[in-house]
């Protein structure tokens, strides 16, 4: 075989309402096919009423070694969450 | 990286997966752990595809339109799993074709149960019954291991398979309560699949010795034996109420331990079929390899037709 089918990565929206969401990923030859692969590998069920896919080269991923780096800094700003101010029990609706 | 690095890099990632952290795949992970998960992800993702061939044998002679519809849904969602699973290993840096072509020339190997021949329609009944109950039983303990892609398309089969062993009982039941012909023909099935299906744990405790590395791993998260020991439980009282017999004399139900005791298996013939002396190993794969083959010309058709659309619409937009 000359080429292999490149790689999509599929979101299905379950229902209206939701967000599609990552259901995972197969080979085809272009976009159409691989919205009909989509349709039939993950929707057999009724699992979704609207259907992405992507090609999975055109996906940008953060690096897991960044980790620190990008996510450490939010843990010591509690002051972000609501918890973090104390206010008298009697203060309703806040 | 030094000896030490890897050897700290190493002690992290154990630690992870002792708390239940899910490694996914662009996490650090050591070369064996991604090679092991290689081997058995995609050794999971040939069985279900070859697992297509036993039960396509009788989709066009299934004997109502009830029964072929869910035997095609059966198969097809075994296609499925296929895929989830080639995906997942996918992840690990090994490719599709790398896979095909592992399982083509023999190198990777895949369950030795379908290399058991499914003769009477009886066959399909025991297949769906006892292959696919093993099958669960493998599958829902895998539901928690270690690597993310493997657990997920895990629960996504487990949920879809649930159907699978239902279809087959019901087979079963519909022959075991038909003429004293069809009962007969229930009775040959699990005869026949009896066995087979109790091998599909794999070897005993003491003769697998990857069982302690995988259990670390939460690639596995019982033993073949444990494994094995739930499946009979759990079967006999339902081969009990089909009102057929378990071909093993040794079998008796202790109830000290409330567990049954079953006789010896075979495990020269467990060991003949999986290294591809079973009755249909050379089937399974020529109908594989002449599938490939055959869609060659397929696949490179679409491709090309892909890259031309593909040219037309660059050019239209320039």
């Amino acid at each position: 075989m000359k080429k292999e089918w490149p790689l999509w990565e599929v979101f299905v929206r379950s229902k209206n309402g939701l967000e599609h969401r990552h259901f995972g990923s197969l080979h085809a030859a272009d976009a159409e096919m691989a919205l009909e692969n989509a349709r039939d590998v993950y929707t057999r069920r009724s699992e979704g009423v609207s259907i992405w896919v992507v090609e999975s080269k055109y996906i940008t991923a953060s690096n897991p070694e960044d980790n620190g780096e990008l996510f450490e800094p939010a843990q010591d700003k509690v002051y972000r969450h609501p918890t973090f101010y104390d206010l008298p029990d009697e203060v309703k609706h806040m | 990286m030094s000896e030490k690095e890897i050897k700290n890099l190493e002690e992290i990632f154990e630690a992870r997966i002792a708390r239940d952290d899910k490694i996914e795949p662009k996490d650090w992970m050591p070369e064996k752990y991604r090679k092991t998960h290689i081997r058995q992800i995609s050794q999971h993702a040939h069985s279900e595809v070859v697992g297509m061939l036993p039960e396509g044998n009788w989709i066009t002679r299934a004997p109502s339109l009830r029964r072929k519809a869910a035997l095609l849904a059966k198969v097809q969602d075994e296609g499925g799993h296929g895929l989830y699973l080639y995906s997942a290993a996918e992840t690990l840096g090994i490719s599709r074709e790398e896979m095909y072509e592992q399982l083509h020339s023999g190198k990777a190997k895949y369950s030795s149960i379908f290399n058991y021949p499914s003769i009477t329609w009886a066959d399909i009944g025991a297949i769906g019954w006892l292959v696919d109950g093993a099958a669960i039983i493998n599958q829902v303990a895998l539901c928690g291991t270690s690597f993310g892609p493997y657990a997920r398309a895990m629960v996504r089969i487990c949920k879809e398979e649930s159907f699978h062993q239902r279809q087959g009982y019901e087979i079963m039941l519909t022959l075991s309560r038909g003429t004293e012909e069809q009962k007969a023909m229930a009775q040959d099935a699990l005869n026949r699949w009896w066995w087979p299906s109790l091998m599909m744990f794999g070897p005993r405790d003491e003769d697998s010795p990857h069982t302690a590395q995988s259990m670390k791993w939460k690639l596995k998260r019982k033993t073949n034996d444990e494994l094995r020991q739930q499946f009979v439980d759990q079967t006999v009282p339902q081969a009990d109420i089909l009102g057929i017999s378990v071909p093993d004399p040794d079998l008796k139900f202790n109830s000290e331990t409330g567990h049954y005791e079953f006789g010896e298996i075979n495990w020269d013939e467990f060991w003949q079929v999986v290294k591809g002396h079973g009755p249909c190993n050379k089937e399974r794969m020529e109908a594989r390899v002449g599938a490939w083959e055959g869609g060659a010309w397929v696949r490179d058709a679409a491709m090309a037709y892909a890259e031309k659309q593909e040219k037309r619409k660059v050019a239209k937009a320039s």
